[in-house]
């Protein structure tokens, strides 16, 4: 039998879901087509606003990759748009003159940018924000001009805008309003905003209606109704969208705004259907992903024969994804007949609520700063619940018991079938599965497994709380705060740094709402390690959030003086360095020389400001003695002169720490080789430990000889010292993304379950994946810190000196 | 006894939040730039162990011991709960831009 033929004109965001979810129902039945105008494949066009703010590359948007249609035997007609069609014959034809005949079609061509019809809106430098072309234009426009102007302050205005800030650019934001977002927000709610991105360096000129863009080939500025200007190198048009119908229009379609549906998807012609931005579904066209998916899902069903519900429309909610201002909105917000609200507003926490309330029931939200419960208040007005029995002060805050209380808000008590990613349309139920069928540990891998979480994001706190609630047995205890000054725990800042992309201290005490606006000696280290890993190339080091062994490279002693230890990699040392070290040693007199734990030579008592002279005179590298870093690799004598020694635990220790050497990780990491299973060099206490076999090398971790004794748990064995090597820069890395700070390799094993952490690391793909991202976060910052104090005479004034006054 | 006035730095010169040790004959200081641009001064010994106060880590108003982690007020010295004590503290000056101690 041969299959039927689907077509898909318009490879975005709904198009291809409804695909998706076709393959997911049955992936037999047809064969298909997808024809895409734009030169990329399937892309999350959310995360343009992310790209803009730096928060996210092209390539991690991409949503599926060329293999994908490979996979699926998809035939991409690509970056070449379908320009007529032929309901009549089933017949389209592209661009480039292809003609496809189909039994069953989709249209899926979304919207465009509405470009405002004032003269000069064809000049160079007048675009839209709708698509990864777009995106790349602004981005490399942003590198040569100064000034922009974003005409529209909704959405996507100010998501454009505030990437344009992150660029570097001076930024004013055009809006013909009396506030910011009038359409989601109410006038208290859009002057919070306002205030808001004004902090975070964006410009306003309200009220202001554009009559002229000014410029001879490329933009200059704008002229406005009252005869001002505003100067300006590019002008962003955010002022709205327009569905893209012409194709439906030319084939005979019915088409209001958009083209028109009926509850199965189904436009005027049979066997043609449409979904997504294009759509038109009772008279609404909807500009958000979530209902698309809806659609996508009832189109899915109709399409695969299966018993589907009719779609019913979608409500919808809006938030922005701009870092510090967390704003919900959803449903009328308008005062008007019969609808009353009620209303609080903290001047302190600069947060802000009001619901709107008709028959008794809440039909619209507008929330500001403390978004908290805009779950409680979506679930109120989704299902329509009667709140007569409540006072105004019982509804609004977060109160326990009524309407649902604190209960309706914590999502570990919500039934199955209750959606968790809006986005996604993603369940409860869905994720809980996952997680415990696939034996998931974060929410990128929740995220990974169900979709959910991976549009907006907003939702990914709720992902952590339903980790959290599986996980629960297996985690000894909840997770409490890292200090006193939050009851947040370190996995939950790290999500959150992630999440709303925080990338300096400040922003994290600031928008975590940290009792202590400056941190503590514990929380400030941890939250600086935090953001180097999360964002090791935009996070710059804080000296002052680290610890003063750590600040000042050399380890402080009980008595205030600090202690010198010079690199020896494997334990290896020579005459001249012998001679060198005792040379310096007697020269500053230093009170003790010792032999260290693991194989240095320490000089103890020495005074901070001599410090940068020692290290210039032994130059010598350090032995990072006094970090939360990987330290040294302790081994024995094995093959080079031992007799029972097989393997050359020297060369592969040495081999290590060349590698890995100055990595920062949560806590110390100590790492041992030994040639054979005599384990001269106590391999089965090292975090990362090695013990030579007759034809490879077991390989131990999470060991400690420390406070707490654990043995090393046997991972694996190898043959080749290359797998070796690989092996231990894996488990940094993930040691590094998923440790605590100040946690050790052997809590963090059992709290991450040693059978997960043993599939990630014996897994050659997530090896390669996490091998990269190490070798990405430490590029260019392994130095030695002792030759950069030496070379810099302005570190040593400000962190060494004493001043004698 | 008559104080002196001793020169320490340029303000610019004092990075926020990090602790300069200054020795003015017997007498160690630790000077200190909070990050809103107020200088302070105190004796660079902790009560407890002799800690050196310059070392130590500078949040808002306090400073915490480097060696015990002791919570102690750089505007008056006093060592905070559940430990106890006091830090001698110094008067400073700024004077065209110049960071000046009394001792
Ligand atoms: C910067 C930005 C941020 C956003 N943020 C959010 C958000 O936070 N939350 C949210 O819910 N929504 C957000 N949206 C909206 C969301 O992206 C859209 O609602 C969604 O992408 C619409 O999906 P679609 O498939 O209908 O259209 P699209 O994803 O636009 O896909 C349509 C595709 O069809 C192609 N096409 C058009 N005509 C033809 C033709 N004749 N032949 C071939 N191909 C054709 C187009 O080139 C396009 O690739 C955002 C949008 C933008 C631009
Ligand atoms: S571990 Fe084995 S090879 Fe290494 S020194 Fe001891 S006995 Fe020799």
């Amino acid at each position: 039998m041969t299959r039927e033929k689907l077509l898909l004109i318009g490879n975005g965001m709904a198009g291809v879901r409804t695909i998706e979810e076709i393959l997911d129902r049955d992936a037999e039945r047809y064969d298909i087509t997808i024809i895409g105008e734009e030169n990329y494949t399937n892309y999350n066009r959310i995360m343009l606003s992310n790209v803009l703010q730096n928060k996210n590359t092209i390539e991690e948007i991409i949503t599926n990759p060329a293999s994908w249609y490979e996979e699926h035997r998809i035939e991409l007609v690509h970056h070449d748009p379908a320009v007529s069609l032929d309901a009549e014959s089933r017949k389209v034809r592209t661009q480039s003159g292809i003609e496809i005949s189909f039994d069953k079609c989709i249209l899926a061509t979304g919207s465009r940018s509405f470009i405002l019809p004032v003269e000069g809106s064809n000049l160079e430098g007048v675009l839209g924000f709708r698509t990864i072309d777009d995106t790349l234009n602004m981005l490399k426009t942003a590198k040569s001009y100064r000034k922009a102007a974003v005409i529209g302050g909704g959405l996507l205005g100010l998501e454009a805008a505030k990437g344009l800030v992150d660029q570097g650019m001076d930024v004013t934001v055009v809006h013909l309003e009396k506030w910011l977002m009038e359409t989601q927000l109410n006038e208290m709610a859009g002057k919070l905003l306002k205030a808001d991105l004004e902090q975070q360096g964006l410009k306003f000129l309200m009220e202001k209606k554009t009559s002229r863009i000014l410029g001879d080939t490329r933009v200059t500025g704008l002229e406005f109704s009252d005869g001002s200007i505003l100067e300006a190198d590019m002008v962003i048009m955010t002022v709205g969208i327009r569905p893209e119908t012409a194709l439906a229009r030319q084939a005979g379609l019915a088409v209001n705004r958009g083209i028109v549906v009926n509850d199965w998807m189904e436009t005027s012609a049979s066997g043609i259907y449409a979904v997504g931005e294009c759509a038109e579904h009772q008279g609404k066209v909807y500009g958000l992903v979530a209902p698309l998916f809806e659609q996508g899902k009832v189109l899915a069903d109709v399409l695969t024969g299966c018993e589907t519900a009719p779609y019913g429309g979608s409500t919808t909610y809006t938030s922005l994804k701009v870092s510090g201002c967390d704003l919900f909105s959803a449903g009328e917000i308008k005062e008007a007949d019969g609808v009353k609200s009620i209303e609080a507003y903290d001047g302190l926490a600069n947060s802000y609520k009001k619901l709107f309330i008709k028959d008794n029931r809440v039909v619209g939200i507008v929330l500001y700063g403390d978004i908290s419960e805009e779950n409680r208040y979506f679930k109120l007005l989704k299902q329509k619940q009667d709140i007569s029995a409540f006072t105004s002060v019982s509804v609004l805050p977060a109160g326990g018991g009524c309407c649902g209380g604190a209960a309706a808000d914590d999502v570990t008590q919500w039934a199955d079938d209750e959606t968790v990613c809006g986005c996604n349309g993603v369940t409860k139920g869905t994720v809980l599965q996952a997680i415990r069928d696939k034996d998931l540990k974060s929410v990128a891998e929740v995220t990974k497994a169900t979709k959910a979480g991976g549009s907006c994001g907003k939702c990914k706190g709720m992902i952590g709380d339903l980790l959290t609630y599986v996980l629960g047995d297996k985690v000894a205890t909840a997770p409490t705060g890292i200090c006193g000054c939050t009851d947040l725990s370190g996995d939950e800042i790290v999500l959150q740094i992630h999440e709303r992309g925080l990338t300096t201290t400040d922003e994290v005490y600031g928008q975590l709402g940290f009792r202590n606006r400056e941190g503590c000696p514990k929380c400030r280290p941890a939250i600086n390690f935090y953001l180097n890993v999360a964002f090791p190339k935009e996070h710059e080091d804080e000296p002052a959030s680290r610890f003063v062994n750590e600040r000042l490279h050399a380890n402080i002693q009980n008595n205030g003086t600090f202690s010198v230890i010079p690199r020896m990699r494997g334990g290896q040392t020579t005459p001249q360095q012998l001679m060198q070290i005792a040379r310096v040693a007697e020269k500053y007199e230093v009170p003790l020389v010792k032999v260290t734990g693991s194989q240095r030579i320490g000089l103890y008592g020495v005074k901070k400001e001599d410090l940068p002279n020692m290290w210039e005179e032994l130059d010598m590298t350090s032995a990072s003695a006094y970090a939360k870093a990987v330290r040294s690799v302790k081994t024995c004598v094995g093959a080079a002169f031992c007799r029972f020694g097989t393997q050359d635990s020297m060369g592969l220790g040495i081999k290590l720490e060349e590698r890995y050497e100055f990595i920062d990780t949560p806590h110390k990491f100590k790492m041992g080789v030994s040639a054979c299973p005599r384990s001269c060099a106590e391999t089965g206490v090292k975090d990362f430990g090695v013990i030579g076999v007759e034809n490879g090398f077991q390989i131990y971790i999470g060991g400690n000889g420390g406070t707490e004794v654990q043995e090393g748990q046997l991972l694996t064995t190898v043959e080749t010292e290359q797998e070796v090597i690989d092996i231990c820069g894996a488990f940094l890395q993930y040691y590094r993304e998923t440790g605590i700070y100040a946690e050790r390799t052997a809590p963090w094993l059992k709290r991450m379950g040693f059978d997960h952490v043993k599939s990630v690391l014996l897994s050659a793909e997530q090896r390669a994946e996490l091998l990269k991202r190490l070798d990405e976060a430490v590029e260019g910052k392994r130095n030695n810190p002792w030759r950069q104090v030496v070379e810099d005479p302005k570190l040593q004034k400000d962190l060494y000196a004493v001043i004698r006054g | 006894m008559p104080k002196t006035k001793v020169y320490v730095a340029r303000q610019e010169e004092l990075l926020p939040r990090i602790g300069y040790s200054v020795v003015c004959g017997e007498r160690k200081i630790a000077v200190f730039r909070l990050s809103d641009g107020r200088i302070k001064a105190l004796e660079n010994v902790s009560p407890y162990r002799q800690g050196p106060l310059a070392e130590g880590t500078v949040s808002g108003e306090y400073v915490y011991c480097p060696l015990y982690d002791w919570k102690i007020s750089l505007l008056d010295g006093q060592v905070q709960e559940p430990d106890h004590g006091t830090v001698a503290t110094f008067e400073t000056l700024l004077e065209d831009g110049k960071v000046y101690v009394w001792v």
